[in-house]
């Protein structure tokens, strides 16, 4: 199933483990296929039971009800308050129409193609590929800055990057010899795509080291006796071979980067909502705003919109398969 | 040195572009490391200098500031909370995970593939700000707003697809013939669940038991949105009431308190790095 062969390809490679291979496939005699232990069906459902009870209620229901309150106009304050009436389709058609909401899916679309589809992906290759041949020094130290970056908290996150471009006595100008340049306000867009980039690139670099290792060094070293160049063999041999990390690893980044709130805590969306990406969009209107209704009839449109990009990469995996086939 | 007369214009030109490739990925590392290490110098310089301000420096030496972080009535109750929610769902998420993976691993469950499968794709979708409207009125409707449990069971409901997945993984690649054989030596169900497999899972459930400690820990969203009382509020939240009344920001205070806020991950990270190694991120919702 394709699923699962996903599953085992971006599982690294260095492990000598087997693949977790579907069991009916993997085990010659019946006796190997599945209840080893005797827990009975019974049993196993009463294990798997407590977690999905807590993600129906807490993931699932809070999804299905984004769907119900879209048709209402439901909010904080206001008639809506106590007696919501049904909309129907109004909250969509008005976010349709809304110039707001399509100048924020401009900009959403901006920053995860800007910094997740291309500045996380191609800096995360460029730097499991570097790994391949460098030396520890310089090895140990990118890995080790950028994995902090990756793994501080949020809010500290924010802060530093505040301290660093802040309009007086921001570092920045202070290294550039720049005074009063309001890198935040002047460039905000700019700034929230390198912020994301710098954030986020450990997650590509981490997965593309680990694809990197699944390419046989042998079939390197026949396109290198062959004649081919480094840029040859990344093209011919690396890049058929991690094709599949690539869309997967692509997908989640693109994912997490259009749900990802941290922007917020840079710019708060401005100056002029000129860095107003969906879900500060969202934030704005439903929770500070009040207008509930509103506010989830967008939720439903970013989840939709989240499900079609999901759905296209899935689409493209299958294809490759069967071209690889 | 007389050289040798084969290398041919082409092949002088490879030396060329060689060199020229060298020079140009130096170049481009040293901009990568500046790029990396430039935001980073604040947290490491700002707690002990002397003049905490925006402009990170190298100015002197105190330990001054702390006295600042230690005397601030807020900082060590918001630890505690940060510390309350953060066991509390990686214990939660651990538990529930732990016993999920092992059924849906063992034990043919008809359709479980595409169950997984559905659920990890909803939660990378709906944890962010598009499950926030209806997870307030949910919980608004429930009583735990205001209420850090809820922050813990939203959190966890969140982060378990991940898990199990991860989880579920690691129990695949471990042999069947370990229960097999205990069984053949007649041990029943729960004594191979505690003796067997609860000492061979261990390592993978503190892989995980880390990852949802760390993506607790930083979060900011979910506490924001659910907490209002400020002596419930985490770290995360809580960073960024430091302001004075003229809405300057308390270098002081800030600095130090992120120093102290961040180190628990970074030690946490390390220890996970050594012990297991972070080859588990390339399952991480794959």
């Amino acid at each position: 199933m394709a699923t699962t062969s996903q599953a085992a390809d971006v599982r690294p490679a260095p492990a000598g483990t087997p693949g977790p291979a579907p069991s009916g496939q993997r085990a010659p005699t019946p006796r190997h296929d599945g209840d080893v232990v005797g827990l009975g069906r019974a049993r196993a459902v009463a294990f798997v039971a407590p977690a999905m009870v807590l993600v129906a209620v807490f993931l699932v229901f809070p999804a299905a009800w984004t769907l119900y309150l879209g048709l209402l106009d439901y909010s904080l304050t206001g008639s809506g308050a106590k007696a919501p009436t049904f909309v129907g389709l109004g909250n969509y058609t008005a976010a349709l129409s809304d110039p707001a909401f399509a100048k924020s899916l401009y900009l959403t679309l901006l920053f995860v193609g800007g910094s997740a589809v291309l500045g996380q992906n191609v800096l995360g290759f460029f730097l499991a590929w570097y790994f391949r041949t460098a030396s520890r020094v310089a090895r140990t130290t990118l890995n080790v800055l950028v994995l902090l970056a990756w793994i501080l908290p949020g809010s500290v996150v924010a802060f530093l990057w505040q301290a660093l471009l802040d309009r007086r006595n921001g570092t920045l100008n202070a290294l550039l010899g720049t005074t009063d340049m309001a890198w935040a306000i002047d460039h905000p867009m700019a700034v929230i795509i390198i912020f994301n980039i710098w954030r986020g690139t450990a997650f590509s670099m981490l997965l593309y080291t680990a694809a990197l290792g699944t390419v046989p060094r042998s079939h390197l070293e026949v396109a290198r006796m062959a004649g081919a160049g480094s840029w040859q063999q990344l093209r011919d041999v690396v890049l058929p071979t991690v094709k599949r990390h690539i869309l997967t690893n692509t997908l989640l980044i693109t994912l997490w980067t259009f749900n990802d709130f941290s922007p917020y805590l840079l710019t708060g969306g401005g100056p002029n909502n000129e860095s107003e990406i969906l879900p500060v969009y969202i934030y704005k209107e439903a929770i500070i705003g009040g207008h509930l209704g509103y506010g989830s009839a967008i939720s439903l449109l970013l989840l939709i919109a989240n499900l079609v990009i999901a759905v296209l990469y899935i689409r493209l995996l299958r294809t490759r398969d069967s071209e690889a086939a | 040195m007389t050289t040798v007369q084969a290398p041919s214009t082409r092949s002088a030109g490879a030396v060329l572009g060689l060199v020229a490739g060298r020079t140009a990925a130096y170049a481009g590392v040293c901009v990568l490391v500046v790029f990396f290490a430039l935001p980073l110098l604040w947290l490491v310089l700002t707690p002990f200098s002397p003049t905490p301000s925006y402009r990170a420096t190298l100015s002197g030496f105190t330990l001054d500031n702390f006295d600042n972080l230690l005397s601030n009535p807020q900082t060590w109750p918001s630890i505690r909370n940060s510390l309350y929610l953060a066991t509390g769902s990686s214990v939660l998420v651990i538990t529930l995970a732990a016993l999920a993976a092992y059924a849906l691993s063992r034990v043919r469950i008809p359709g479980r593939d595409q169950l997984l499968y559905a659920l990890l794709l909803l939660s990378s979708i709906v944890t962010g700000t598009a499950a926030m409207v209806p997870i307030f009125l949910m919980l608004f409707q429930l009583g735990l707003i205001d209420r850090q449990v809820g922050v813990v069971l939203v959190l966890s409901g969140g982060l378990l697809p991940a898990a199990v997945f991860m989880l579920k993984d690691f129990v695949d690649s471990i042999p069947r013939s370990y229960e097999e054989s205990a069984r053949v030596f007649g041990a029943s169900p729960s004594q191979i669940l505690r003796h067997i497999v609860l000492p061979v899972i261990r390592p993978g459930m503190a892989t995980v038991g880390v990852w949802a400690l760390v993506q607790v820990w930083g979060n900011f969203l979910v506490p924001y949105v659910l907490l209002s009382n400020p002596s419930k509020q985490p770290a995360a939240v809580v960073m960024y009431t430091f302001y004075d009344a003229g809405g300057q920001p308390n270098f002081a205070l800030i600095s130090t308190f992120a120093l102290v806020y961040s180190i628990p991950v970074v030690v946490l990270y390390l220890f996970v790095n050594r012990r297991y190694g972070f080859a588990f991120q390339g399952g991480i919702k794959g």
